[in-house]
């Protein structure tokens, strides 16, 4: 059975509790906003790019202690990465999130360092949009896209 | 009418008898015994409700109003025999003025798409509560916008509780129809429908009015309410799902156009012409949910086994008990205070989002529902993005709500 602290760390409720880069950056150059119909969560991803470079990024919005903390911990973990890092970054998120095996786990651990901590969303799959929104919102300012993101 | 107006006869009920009737109410939920208190969104079904639809499949299949073999003469008598059991259930004058559908919003939809486009035309109105689901304000907004006419919304205080006198001022030449939620699924509201039925009707305006959320909690009379039209599900009554019912006045139902086209609905066709047939049948294109309607009359049997005024008058002590023990706890703010309501019990927690709630709810084997429940402009009105909800029926018990506040109590234990 999955235990409620394996999806509630310390690390996601602080986080979810005081969200870092909770702002909109002053030089934000594009942004994307997403939305969970289902349970309400709406976050707007702001980046501030630099060519190919994440040189900012922040995030404002409204959701739950899961899409909050993934939220915030994303902004921490892209900052100062390219593009395709953070697309690298995101699908193996994914694939920790969605409970997708991989050949080298500890690889895995290693390439996402503290964002391992999502591992227990796997147990809860009503909960995988919940992790994934921000990330979701993330590829959409990323591509310079217009239209809203939803999960659905 | 009300819940309110009757009084618990906790005595005379005998939950734990009918908690035997409900065999998935003995599930082991994430290792507990489970808690359902997300009726709203749809029932448990008891035993008698399962056999009817198991013998139904055994014993009665044919398709009806077709065959002259003997099983189809008896599955056209056991469906008829089910709209004669809910219109007496709901006292309509005849029976043909009950019409089959596929659920609640169903039957919204049908009378937007037939009495609405015949009645609706350009600078036209159509009223509506700000209380109201999904399904109650999406169909009249696609007629509204390919007629040109504009919708109305009756606003609600913040108890909840529809504005009458604001709901009077919106009553204009221009309303064609109102469309308004017995029960709010939401709030757990018991709007006044009969007094805003008047109201209408002192005007010339019929009144559709959604009852998925009374029927199963209060006994429904839709010609003392005076309804024109009043739609409900099985499936949130403990009948089964893809079944529904719309009740209509036959005058208004005989002049409406006919809403999909098809076997059943028809009284001759060739390719030049088509006579419908008559009311109800004009309104129930293709094989209908034969197996549903024999669950339904089942559900409406078992409901009137116990008696519609003993799971009222439970449900209210229930809701009674959890509306106080869940407003002592602290950091709980109740969602819809109206004074008259039924069975929803809509909260937030102060600092935790619903979803976690009910994540961690449900690790105790405890269902509620978090969300918006299909009503996201009752969440807009007060400025929430989502509540936790709780809905009770007949076979719920006071321990469960006991359960309910042990697991708010580890909610804030984790969020501590």
């Amino acid at each position: 059975m999955p235990e409620l602290r394996d999806l509630y760390q310390e690390v996601i409720l602080e986080h979810s509790k005081a969200p870092r880069n909770y702002k909109e950056p002053a030089h934000s150059n594009h942004k994307a906003e997403g939305y969970n119909p289902l349970c309400g969560d709406r976050f707007t991803v702001y980046l501030e790019m630099d060519g190919d470079t994440v040189r900012d990024i922040g995030f404002q919005g409204a959701g739950c202690a899961i899409s909050k903390a993934s939220a915030s911990m994303m902004t921490q973990t892209v900052k100062g990465k390219t593009k395709a890092e953070a697309q690298k970054i995101f699908e193996r998120f994914h694939d920790l999130v969605t409970g997708h095996t991989h050949e080298n786990d500890e690889q895995l651990q290693a390439e996402l360092g503290k964002l391992a901590v999502f591992s227990g969303v796997s147990e809860f799959p009503m909960r995988v949009k919940c992790a994934t929104l921000a990330w979701h919102t993330l590829e959409a300012a990323l591509e310079g896209k217009q239209e809203k993101v939803s999960t659905e | 009418m009300t819940a309110t107006a009757v009084m618990p006869e906790k005595a005379t009920l005998d939950v734990e008898k009918i908690r035997r009737d409900f065999p998935i109410l003995h599930t082991q939920a994430r290792g507990h015994n489970l808690v359902y208190l997300d009726n709203a969104a749809t029932s448990q079904k008891p035993q008698s409700v399962i056999d009817a639809l198991v013998r139904y499949y055994e014993s009665g299949n044919a398709n009806i109003h077709r065959g002259v073999h003997y099983l189809s003469e008896k599955a056209t008598l056991e469906f008829e025999e089910g709209r004669k059991a809910v219109q007496r259930f709901i006292n309509t004058a005849d029976s043909s003025e009950i019409i089959f559908t596929r659920g609640t919003t169903e039957a919204i939809n049908l009378v937007a798409q037939t009495y609405g486009r015949a009645h609706v035309g350009p600078g036209d109105e159509v009223l509506i509560t700000a209380m109201e689901h999904h399904s109650n304000i999406v169909p009249w907004q696609i007629l509204c916008e390919e007629k040109g006419a504009k919708l109305r919304v009756a606003p609600i205080n913040d108890q909840g509780e529809l504005i009458v006198d604001e709901f009077a001022k919106l009553l204009s030449p221009k309303t064609k129809i109102v469309g308004l939620s017995h029960v709010s699924n939401a709030l757990g509201t018991v709007n006044p429908v009969k007094r805003l039925i008047a109201m209408a009707h002192a005007k010339g305006i019929p009144v559709l009015v959604d009852g998925a959320q009374a029927v199963p909690h209060i006994a429904v009379d839709v010609r003392n309410l005076d309804a024109d039209f009043y739609a409900f599900s099985a499936h949130k009554m403990y009948g089964p799902t893809g079944i529904g019912v719309l009740y209509g006045k036959k005058a208004l139902l005989e002049a409406m156009p006919p809403y999909q086209g098809g076997g059943d609905m028809i009284a001759s066709v060739t390719f030049e012409k088509t006579t419908y047939n008559k009311v109800p049948h004009k309104f129930e294109a293709g094989t209908p949910d034969m197996a549903g309607v024999v669950g339904l009359k089942a559900a409406i049997e078992y409901m009137q086994s116990i008696g519609t005024d003993k799971i009222a008058a439970h449900e209210h002590d229930l809701l009674e008990y959890a509306t106080k023990k869940l407003s002592a706890l602290p950091g709980i703010r109740v969602i819809g205070t109206a004074a008259d309501k039924a069975s929803v019990l809509s909260f937030v927690i102060e600092d935790v989002h619903p979803h976690d709630i009910g994540t961690i709810l449900d690790q105790e084997g405890i269902a509620v529902r978090t969300g918006h429940h299909c009503a996201q402009p009752v969440m807009d009105r007060f400025c929430i993005p989502a509540t936790v909800r709780a809905s009770f029926a007949v076979y719920n018990t006071r321990a469960e709500v006991d359960a309910l506040v042990a697991g708010i109590r580890k909610v804030r234990e984790v969020f501590a």
